[in-house]
């Protein structure tokens, strides 16, 4: 009798043989060789030498240099061999990795200024739709609220469309309120946008989280808003990370609306990498620098809540 | 500990009327059961004295004080919910000791009164465990502490068995009710399982459709039910209802059944002729030759000390519960006797009992 389990156990579809397995194993690692092949291929780009990056054939094995990271950096002006020669020895190593391209700088570069941008705007908004899409969704899953499914059905609805299709009637309230080109005006734009994705998502999760805590908290002595912050919250966490993760995503990357109404100010990392020029050019090494930068706080960010991902969107899968 | 008076009690939500102004006293230290089928309004009443909900109408109150708008917190009573409700991010202590948090109790103190609770629960050993590895018994055990700790003035109790397997709930009754003999709080039960309500409640109400129909001991409602409703649902198989026409007099101690009499308590007002039922608990049912109502068996539950025969008859079937060593057979025609000092007579049309000597003493909800 044993035996006859365990042998129809040995035959489900969830006990894979060893070959599945390799089988499975050598996809799953081709396909991270696909999607990471690109991102490999931008962070050793930013190692290159300006000529090894638009080398042809494109040259795998080159001569690491910091040239890209110094010239996203850095303004540098081009001088004449012999006034070079005239200067005090460099200073530093990269005033000397500049001299040797008969260059001297002449300042910082914007990035750090646009680098902060991002990360303001970026996690300032995410924050913001994360809050305000909490709440909601806590109210519309707990409440009854007149009029609930077409409130709900309102809010879904601002994503029906691409947001860049209201690019101008935007351009143009944010002239007249003076938001153009302020963090405030893309935190508020980005929050706008995402809110409607956090309330959805949100309201699954919390749908899903029995009444019963709350209730018991609210017997127990808790304020509604305790109960929430307390109780409720607590259990939303995986719900709360993957909402912020998507949110995060989209401010991030966002590209249109920055390119429209940001140039100076309040201009973001996305708008500002396609135009770092270099001399005769793009600066392929300096824009890969660049963009290697900006990848790594979204990765930081997921990989420091991927325990809750997972789960999060395998879960709390929208339902009514 | 509480008095907990319910007064003209209403709660509608948009259209549907769950709970259609009931009226009762919860004495001190009473162990109240509200028992009806779901749908019946017994937990929305249970929330309405929690303050989980607010009442359309009505009042509640407590000790004398009116706390029908107040926030649950500031009623100081306890809620034990059917699915226990433990916090999952708190381990068992934790659980337990969270009211006297809420209330920002000092943490010495905190910890001694976790630990008188899950001593008189037995469940000392648990208390740094996780919610979540616990058995079903000892999540409820869990769940009575956090509602035992702060002593509130009253427990009240959602179906709180509903989540055990059978065996075990027989088990959690015993403590339950064991429980409430030791600390003496009023306790307001709510369940649709007649065994629990009869087995631990003083007093029992029945709610039907939003309404009590009938309050009363274990003994009274199982024994006098005020109406066919009550009747029905108290009793498991339930009360056979036997259907005729006629009129009755006060004072007779025999009716008109069909074309014969058959004797019923004394009969203490007077009826024109109408549509009535006599109401008969299937044990005072028994085969005798002589029997005036005549039928044939249909089938037999053998339940080991008793078994249930199913009868055909005139009048529609009948089940009779007859010691196991009687000898039944499927299809032979037998008569049938009533115990005729505990049947039950109803007014077919309003359901209503109709008044007899058996009924003195009860109370109509």
């Amino acid at each position: 009798m044993t035996a006859a389990v365990a042998r129809s156990t040995a035959h489900s579809i969830v006990d894979a043989s060893p070959r599945i397995k390799a089988f499975a194993g050598a996809l799953v690692i081709l396909y991270a060789l696909i999607t990471i092949l690109p991102l490999l291929w931008i962070v050793a780009t930013a190692f290159k030498s300006q000529s090894d990056a638009i080398a042809y054939p494109p040259k795998v094995i080159f001569e690491p240099t910091l040239e890209g990271y110094v010239n996203l950096f850095t303004v540098r002006t081009r001088q004449t061999p012999d006034f070079i020669a005239k200067l005090p020895p460099p200073e530093t190593w990269y005033d000397k990795l500049v001299r040797k391209h008969d260059m001297v700088i002449a300042g910082p570069s914007k990035v750090v200024p646009r680098f902060v941008n991002s990360l303001i705007i970026g996690f300032g908004s995410t924050f913001l739709a994360v809050f305000l899409g909490t709440l909601a969704a806590y109210a519309f899953s707990r409440f009854r609220i007149p009029l609930a499914d077409d409130l709900l059905f309102f809010i879904l609805s601002t994503r029906m469309m691409p947001p860049v299709a209201v690019a101008i009637p935007i351009y143009l309230m944010y002239r007249q309120l003076n938001l153009t080109d302020t963090r405030l005006g893309m935190i508020l734009l980005y929050t706008a946008v995402n809110v409607s994705l956090a309330v959805w998502l949100l309201k699954g999760f919390i749908d899903e989280i029995p009444r019963e805590y709350e209730e018991a908290a609210l017997v127990d002595g808790y304020t509604r808003l305790q109960a929430l912050r307390k109780v409720v919250l607590p259990q939303a966490v995986t719900g709360i990370a993957a909402t912020a993760i998507f949110c995060l995503i989209f401010s991030w990357n966002e590209y249109a609306f920055a390119v429209l109404l940001t140039s100076g100010e309040a201009q973001t990392m996305p708008p500002f990498i396609p135009f770092i020029i270099g001399e005769g050019g793009q600066d392929w090494p300096a824009v890969a620098a660049a963009t290697t930068l900006f990848v790594v706080p979204i990765v930081m960010f997921t990989v420091l809540l991927r325990k809750h991902l997972l789960r999060g969107i395998t879960f709390g899968a929208m339902r009514k | 500990m509480a008095q907990i008076r319910i007064e003209y009690l209403r709660k509608s939500f948009d259209q549907f009327t769950a709970v259609e102004g009931s009226t009762f006293t919860i004495d001190d230290g009473t162990f109240f059961a509200l028992l009806g089928p779901s749908g019946c309004g017994k937990t929305t009443t249970l929330r309405m004295i929690a303050g989980l909900e607010l009442p359309t109408e009505g009042k509640i109150l407590l000790d004398g004080e009116d706390v029908t708008f107040h926030r649950a917190a500031a009623r100081d009573i306890a809620f034990v919910f059917q699915l226990f409700a433990l916090y999952p991010h708190m381990n068992v202590g934790q659980n337990i000791g969270f009211p006297l948090k809420c209330q920002g109790m000092a943490r010495h103190e905190i910890r001694e009164r976790v630990q008188e609770t899950a001593r008189m629960l037995r469940i000392e050993h648990l208390l740094s465990s996780k919610t979540a590895k616990l058995s079903g018994g000892d999540r409820q055990r869990v769940a009575l502490g956090r509602a035992m700790v702060r002593r509130p003035k009253a427990f009240l109790m959602d179906e709180p068995l509903g989540a055990l397997d059978a065996e075990f709930r027989h088990l959690m009754c015993g403590e339950l009710r064991d429980l409430h003999d030791r600390i003496k709080a009023t306790t307001v039960y709510v369940t649709h399982d007649q065994l629990e309500a009869m087995s631990m409640a003083d007093q029992i109400a029945i709610m039907n459709k939003g309404r009590v129909e009938q309050i009363g001991t274990p003994q009274e409602v199982y024994d006098r039910p005020a109406c066919m409703f009550v009747a029905d649902f108290i009793g498991s198989p339930s009360m056979n209802f036997l259907h005729f026409e006629g009129g009755l007099r006060s004072g007779d101690r025999a009716i008109n059944f069909h074309d014969t009499r058959l004797a019923v308590p004394e009969i203490r007002e007077d009826r024109a002729s109408a549509a009535l039922a006599l109401g008969v608990r299937p044990e005072h049912i028994r085969f005798a030759d002589a029997g005036s109502v005549r039928g044939e068996v249909f089938g037999a539950e053998y339940l080991g000390t008793t078994q249930i025969v199913t009868i055909d008859t005139a009048y529609g079937r009948v089940a009779a519960r007859l010691p196991s060593s009687a000898s039944v057979r499927i299809g032979e025609t037998v008569g049938l006797e009533f115990n005729s000092d505990r049947l039950s007579l109803f007014d077919a049309g309003s359901g209503l009992a109709i008044r007899t000597a058996r009924e003195e003493g009860m109370r109509h909800g």
